[in-house]
């Protein structure tokens, strides 16, 4: 049974956020035998609450709390309130998610030295070698259960997994697989296969999806050394005049605030709530917010380079049917500047339901181009471009200076323009997008803009030197000695890969950390 | 959709021949639109029949499905008459769209714009005015409006929810053939 903690008990771990960062730490450390609380601000949904239709399961675990935005990508116009995609609930992200589980390639820890100064571009190394993090990665497939690791037979192909390969292969790629899922291609670890329901964005009914929802927050609650507090929407980080973090205001569903203490306190609330997190916790010692000292709190908001490619054929693919994403060509992946830009770029089946293609497929189009697109929606097949953004300092997410959200707090405006390579990489990658549909026969190709954003990253990065980011190799902020930072905020750079299993995949390595650190009274 | 009652209280008959043929297949009359072949009509609270009427046209412009019959574009406007209610601001900003799509129509030698026989006409009428509130307000909501409306996805061949059915892994998830 799960340890009800004391708000005054100053011996546990405050743990904000319970997604792919806070809820694997929050597990790894209540393995560890060190005390946890998980303060959620969503509520609690599992497999048999989850809905198969695209705009109820939205409503019912999207973040829908005010966000404002700005710059010159198109989401400022076509979805002003609503930047991002990120889950409030139990589970975070991870519920929403399509589970792709690439690791980085070795380069991509490196950005700055592989690619060179880019003008515009904030690059930095991250702070970590590539060989520190091989056994890591391979802890976090085998908890994920990542198919094409351990010995884990591949997801069968479904219809539009099948078109991608056929075009794939006729244009020459080499690399293509449905790629290493964190979906069970089998029966493992009390949960079941995949039945290929085609609905992996909106929580999987059967469980066969890696969510922490219900893999490490109960795997952690059944140790008694974890608390998971959900509807408690975390507002503040206090700290004692010695500059350490004490503990953490949070508002219940009623707007009851109620403080807990903490020994320390681990920041996982996905790139846009951290930041805001630790802005909206300035103090007269701390006046530009908590761990801002470099003025980076907030900056090098990356989102990936995305955008989709949906062909039309003359024949019914129902890309509909079976899992979401398991399709992956890897060939434009890695680093060759001779195509014109830096980085590289993954391509991955996606498909979305009639009525997430009518809010996304153009965004504000109408008319008999529109609406002729979607008379060809049972003969199309789709994929999505993900690839390595440049960090921009310009690119932030920043307090509004009026709007308030339901506590009272300033919410975030989230301020995005494209790097000139990454216009570069999403043309380069329309291209070979539709050129592999045309192989295999697409009469009409549609180039489709990014979605609101689903990788949310950098707006905590990892940095050596104290004055370019805000936490050090082990996500523990330069400021403050035990306030952590744990979830995607922290990526130096994005790599071309989906970044939940290095989220991940770090957040074991910090377990490790956090725990040598208190073993040795620093923490 | 719901018939009023003093609609309902008259045979289909009487209902069409108290109205004013309106465009294609609407008929607007005495507090209602009505439909000269689907088995529907409605009563709009607060905006006016006309403007009703021309809201469903509109939707069908904007997002035109030849297969697709008017009535599903008649639920996917209804919520603007709800919204109208509820706000006059919102009322007065919808009347006046329309009257400005009359009067561009006018203008432009055409009795209104129901009474723009082309739907290429009357697309040119809306694109000049694509940029405005009302229609943006009109697009907006039928995106969800009408493509979420389940009764119509069987048109595009969307499956909807698969789990009650055990997903598709016996049900044709890689049953593709023609490639
Ligand atoms: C549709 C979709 C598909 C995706 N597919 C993939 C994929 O295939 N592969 C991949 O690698 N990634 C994928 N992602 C991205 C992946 O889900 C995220 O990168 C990952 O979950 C981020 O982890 P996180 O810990 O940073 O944040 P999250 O998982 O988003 O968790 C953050 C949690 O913090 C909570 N929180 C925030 N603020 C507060 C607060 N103030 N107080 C209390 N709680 C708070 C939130 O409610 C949330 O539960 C996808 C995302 C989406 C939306
Ligand atoms: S397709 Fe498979 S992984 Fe996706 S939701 Fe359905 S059962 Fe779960």
């Amino acid at each position: 049974m799960s340890a009800p903690f004391d708000l005054t008990d100053d011996s546990v771990v405050v743990i904000i956020g319970t997604g792919a960062g806070g809820g694997t730490l929050a597990n790894e450390l209540a393995q560890k035998g060190i005390s946890v609380v998980a303060l959620e601000a969503g509520g609690r949904h599992l497999p048999e609450d989850y809905i198969n239709d695209e705009w109820p399961s939205f409503s019912q675990l999207a973040w829908l709390d005010k966000r404002t935005t700005s710059g010159g990508w198109r989401v400022a116009k076509d979805f002003s309130g609503l930047p991002a995609w990120i889950v409030k609930a139990v589970g975070g992200s991870t519920t929403h998610w399509a589970g792709a589980s690439l690791r980085f390639q070795d380069h991509e820890w490196k950005g700055l030295t592989h690619y060179g100064e880019i003008e515009g571009a904030n690059l930095l190394d991250w702070p970590i070698e590539p060989a520190e993090m091989t056994d890591y990665y391979a802890k976090a497939e085998n908890k994920m259960g990542v198919t094409l690791t351990n010995g884990i037979p591949g997801l069968p192909g479904n219809n539009n997994y099948k078109v991608l390969e056929a075009g794939a292969r006729k244009l020459g790629y080499e690399h293509v697989s449905t790629g290493r899922m964190a979906i069970n291609s089998q029966e493992r670890d009390g949960r079941s296969a995949c039945q290929q329901t085609g609905f992996c964005f909106q929580g999987c009914k059967f469980g066969a999806k890696w969510s922490t929802a219900y893999t490490e927050i109960p795997a952690g609650e059944a140790t008694g050394n974890l608390e998971v507090r959900e509807n408690a929407h975390v507002l503040t980080i206090e700290h004692d005049d010695g500059g350490k973090v004490t503990g953490v205001v949070y508002a219940d569903p009623a707007g009851n605030r109620h403080r807990q203490a903490a020994r320390a306190v681990c920041v996982a609330g996905n790139s846009i709530e951290s930041p805001r997190l630790l802005l909206n916790s300035a103090s007269s010692m701390f006046p530009d917010g908590l761990a801002n000292s470099s003025g980076q709190v907030g900056r090098n908001y990356m989102r990936h380079m995305t955008g989709s490619v949906y062909a039309i054929f003359p024949e019914p693919v129902r890309m509909w049917r079976g899992t979401t994403m398991a399709g992956i060509v890897q060939d434009e992946a890695r680093h060759d500047p001779s195509r014109g830009f830096a980085g590289g770029y993954e391509l991955e089946t996606l498909s979305i339901g009639l009525p997430f293609m009518a809010a996304f497929l153009d965004p504000g189009g109408w008319g008999r181009e529109f609406s002729s697109a979607m008379e060809g929606y049972e003969n199309m097949a789709g994929l999505w471009i993900v690839g390595e953004d440049m960090p921009q300092e310009s690119n932030r997410i920043t307090l509004h200076a009026e709007e308030k959200d339901q506590h009272g707090l300033p919410v975030p405006n989230v301020h995005f323009t494209d790097h000139p390579n990454d216009v570069a990489m999403r043309n380069h990658a329309y291209r070979q997008g539709a050129a592999i549909y045309d192989a295999v026969g697409a009469t009409r190709t549609l180039p489709t803009p990014p979605y609101p954003s689903t990788h949310n990253l950098g707006t905590n990065r990892m940095s050596a030197d104290a004055s370019k980011g805000v936490v050090n190799k082990w996500g523990q902020t330069h400021d403050i000695a035990n306030l952590f930072v744990s979830d995607g905020s922290v990526f130096t750079t994005g790599a071309a890969e989906n970044p939940t299993l290095t989220i991940v995949s770090l957040a074991i390595r910090q377990a490790d950390y956090i725990a040598e650190q208190m073993n040795q009274g620093m923490l | 959709m719901t018939t009023p009652r003093s609609v309902r209280s008259m045979t289909r008959r009487e209902l069409l021949s108290s109205g004013v043929a309106a465009g294609s297949a609407l008929v607007v009359g005495g507090g209602f639109v009505a439909h000269s072949t689907e088995a529907w009509a409605m009563e709009p609270t607060t905006l006016s029949p006309h403007a009703m009427a021309t809201l469903v046209q509109m939707a069908r412009d904007i997002y035109p499905h030849d297969a697709i019959a008017d009535a599903h574009y008649a639920v996917a406007v209804k919520s603007h008459d709800e919204s109208a209610a509820a706000d006059p601001a919102y009322a007065r900003m919808m009347e006046s769209g329309v009257r400005v799509l009359d009067t561009i129509a006018g203008n432009r030698g055409f009795p209104d714009y129901l009474g723009t026989g082309w739907e290429l006409d009357r697309v040119k009428i809306l694109r000049s005015v694509e940029n405005q509130e009302f229609f943006q307000a009109v697009r907006g909501g039928l995106v969800v409006g009408l493509y979420n409306q389940k009764e119509i996805w069987g048109h595009f061949g969307y499956e909807g929810a698969s789990f009650e059915e055990g997903g598709y892994l016996y049900r044709g998830f890689d049953d593709i053939a023609w490639l």
